[in-house]
């Protein structure tokens, strides 16, 4: 069986090896060829999956040791893979969901010329998430954390003629840059601590550093899960993000790669239980990302933004569970596979609609699709249902326990974290009803584009509604499936660790607190886009809209004080580099040719004057000599 | 008679070549200026040899003499093939190698 964990990674490598070294003789099969793969990495995990299901609880973890990378004395870096229950859950959420996304962009992309090409990417990005989550080491795994920001790249910008979609690949590499900083300080720091990087040794050895250090290591990675999972202060990339074609949104940018902060917080769980500091400052991150994301998605007119706001804001509640300790880690893993579910349901659905409205995004311009759409708008409609935390719904179970997690923090703090993560359910019932009442509802107000074409919109073919269907029945179902008999908490509690809280509200009352939240965010919402029609242009709205709309003053915040900071800075450089290094190198030659102007004057070719100074210079050392011989 | 006088004699002796060498302008006497000093020097060894009561003196005069002879050959030369390019024998006439 260890054996096969090679194979989760080498499948989708192949695949874009084949793809993109291949040429356009594959362009006819490439899209099935790459899809294949993902799904033979699919069944391997759930052969592995039904094999470590046979086993129990301690024993479940497998090893294995594939080839020794950079022996250099005492520093060892493997290649080695380690499919624990964690692990597992991330490759068949990884490997699933990317392989109905596979299925979809073949109807999706089916008009672009280059979906060859796009499909090698899709594959690339799937070995490196599965190398990321089955990494048995914190170098190993930042490979697979700069590969997948590597293929997210490629994925935004894979429109690269819109200068808008070259721009936001750029962006997002840039800021995941700050982030892989901090997880390669933070890999250094492991080493001058532990002496190695293998999760085993690190996290098992982790209570007997010193707790500034441990505090040190827990930023750092902090710092690395923010840009990687789009938290503030790194969380601007995001929005720009949704340039890339819908499924890459989707699959990237919702389901898989932006939980990778939340994955390297919960695996490295053992560093942040003894360095309370830190985890307090994750629980901050997460706590002001859930909020600041909820209320960037309540502005956005754009369909795909206004997501792109809602998985911030829900990648907050699980960095807040994950920061919460061990009352929280389960709690976030299960959030993340629901929010799996159902936002990339979300954004198939939204790139269903786009592909039936011309590419249109804003949403003001939808209006009444339910009638034309009936697929996706059921799909749809569960994956909101299940977002906003409808009961039953799978987002119903895991938002809950992240909320009563963050009350059971005890004290202010929980108060304080349990009360955001409240509001947050509130804004998010608001935002997301929103979303489905401007799409869906209210009468038709689209509009010819640019070029005179009416939109038709239109059911989207197989290809792209069977794998919305599977995701609806995830959202539908997953919680429901995790939390009875507590199965998702059995199955992680050997790898993460879990504790009881003890919440000073029961958990009735938080679950009624949570219902009342969420009846009064969609009241609100019906009370502004259901009950009157939408203005087809977007009404000034207050300052806080207005704000929102600029993503809340991010890029203007980062343009202000890291761009323009950044140019007075370089320029204080160079104007050290002219006046002091300059200076000094042009100083050093001036003074030299001076003085070798001036030494010049004794090579005046008279040989009686050149007689003068041998014997000056005879007599000075005989001088010298004899007064020393005095001494 | 007392040997240091000697010593005395030699020293005289190289300072009137030394000044000789640094104030006149003929090259040939110049370089008799060089032999006396040379000469000067021969008469110290032979000198010291005397009052240490060994022969290592002697026998670096000898020497002397020797790399004297062989030397007033090459300037020689040097001096007849300059006068013959330049109509002059004067030191500050050949100034050419300078900066």
């Amino acid at each position: 069986m260890e054996n096969l964990i090679g194979l989760l990674v080498a499948a989708p490598l192949l695949g874009a090896a084949v793809l993109l070294c291949g040429g356009k003789r594959l362009d006819r099969v490439g899209h099935w060829l790459g899809t294949l793969l993902a799904a033979a990495s699919f069944v391997i995990g759930a052969v592995l999956f039904a094999d470590m299901l046979g086993r129990s609880g301690e024993h479940r973890a497998l090893h294995t040791h594939l080839f020794s990378w950079v022996p250099v004395g005492g520093f060892r870096a493997d290649v080695a893979f380690q499919l624990d229950q964690l692990s597992m859950t991330f490759v068949l959420l990884i490997t699933g969901v990317g392989t109905l996304i596979h299925l979809y962009s073949v109807g999706y992309m089916e008009h672009d010329e280059r979906r060859r090409r796009f499909f090698g990417y899709l594959n690339l990005f799937l070995a490196a998430m599965v190398l990321l989550v089955i990494a048995d080491n914190y170098l190993l795994l930042y490979v697979g954390w700069e590969g997948v920001g590597l293929a997210s790249y490629l994925l935004i910008g894979f429109w690269q003629h819109k200068p808008s979609a070259a721009t936001a690949a750029k962006k997002a590499f840039i800021v995941n840059r700050v982030g892989d900083m901090g997880l390669s300080i933070a890999i250094m720091l492991m080493f001058t601590t532990f002496g190695t990087f293998a999760f085993g040794p690190v996290l098992s050895s982790a209570g007997d550093a010193g707790e500034g250090k441990l505090t040190a290591i827990g930023l750092m990675l902090l710092l690395a899960a923010c840009g990687k999972s789009a938290q503030v202060p790194l969380q601007s990339w995001l929005g720009d993000a949704m340039e890339g074609p819908t499924p890459v949104s989707a699959l990237i940018h919702a389901a898989t790669m932006v939980t990778a902060g939340v994955y390297l917080i919960t695996r490295s769980g053992a560093i942040f239980n003894a360095a309370p500091d830190a985890q307090t400052a994750v629980v901050t991150v997460g706590a002001v990302t859930l909020l600041f994301g909820a209320i960037v998605g309540c502005a956005k007119d754009d369909i795909k933004k206004a997501l792109a706001g809602s998985t911030m804001s829900q990648i907050g509640y699980m960095i807040l569970a994950a920061g919460l300790g061990p009352i929280g880690y389960v709690f976030a893993i299960m959030h993340l596979v629901t929010h799996g579910f159902f936002k990339a349901g979300l954004f198939l659905g939204a790139g269903s609609v786009m592909h039936g409205m011309n590419d249109e995004v804003d949403m003001r311009k939808y209006g009444g699709l339910r009638k034309y759409m009936p697929v996706t708008f059921v799909t749809f409609g569960l994956g909101y249902l299940a977002i906003i935390g409808f009961p039953g719904l799978s987002g119903f179970f895991s938002k809950d326990k992240i909320i009563e997690a963050a009350f059971a923090k005890g004290g202010t703090e929980g108060w304080i974290l349990g009360g955001a993560a409240l509001l947050g359910a509130a804004i998010t019932a608001y935002y997301m009803t929103r979303v489905m009442l401007m799409t869906f509802f209210g009468e038709k107000r689209w509009v010819p584009d640019a070029d005179g074409n009416e939109p038709h919109p239109h059911e989207s073919p197989k290809t792209m509604t069977i794998p919305m269907i599977i995701l609806a029945l995830g959202s539908l179902g997953a919680g429901a499936v995790f939390s009875i008999n507590d199965t998702f908490l059995k199955w992680l509690e050997p790898v993460t660790g879990h504790a009881e809280g003890h919440s000073p509200v029961s958990a009735l009352t938080v679950t009624i607190a949570t219902m009342a939240v969420l009846v009064i965010g969609v009241a609100i919402a019906w009370s502004q886009y259901g009950r009157r029609p939408v203005p087809a242009v977007a009404p000034r709205g207050s300052l806080l809209t207005r704000a929102a709309r600029r993503d809340l003053l991010q890029d203007d915040f980062n343009h202000v004080v890291l761009v323009r900071g950044g140019e007075q800075l370089t320029r204080g450089l160079v104007q050290i580099d002219h006046t002091l290094v300059d200076g000094a190198v042009n100083g050093t030659a001036t003074a030299v040719g001076g003085l070798s102007g001036r030494l010049r004057r004794f090579q005046n070719g008279y040989a009686r004057s050149y007689a003068v100074s041998m014997f000056g210079g005879a007599a000075v050392l005989i001088a010298a000599t004899l007064l020393m011989r005095a001494v | 008679m007392n040997p240091v006088n000697y010593l005395y004699l030699a020293a005289l002796l190289f300072t009137i070549g030394a000044a000789g060498v640094l104030i006149r302008r003929n090259a040939i006497v110049v370089f008799m200026c060089v032999e006396l000093m040379l000469n000067a020097c021969n008469l110290a060894f032979v000198a010291f040899s005397r009052l240490h009561g060994n022969l290592d003196g002697q026998i670096i005069a000898f020497f002397t003499m020797v790399v004297a002879a062989a030397e007033v050959v090459v300037g020689l030369a040097i001096i007849v093939t300059i006068f013959r390019s330049r109509h002059s024998a004067s030191v500050d006439d050949a100034s050419l190698l300078k900066l």
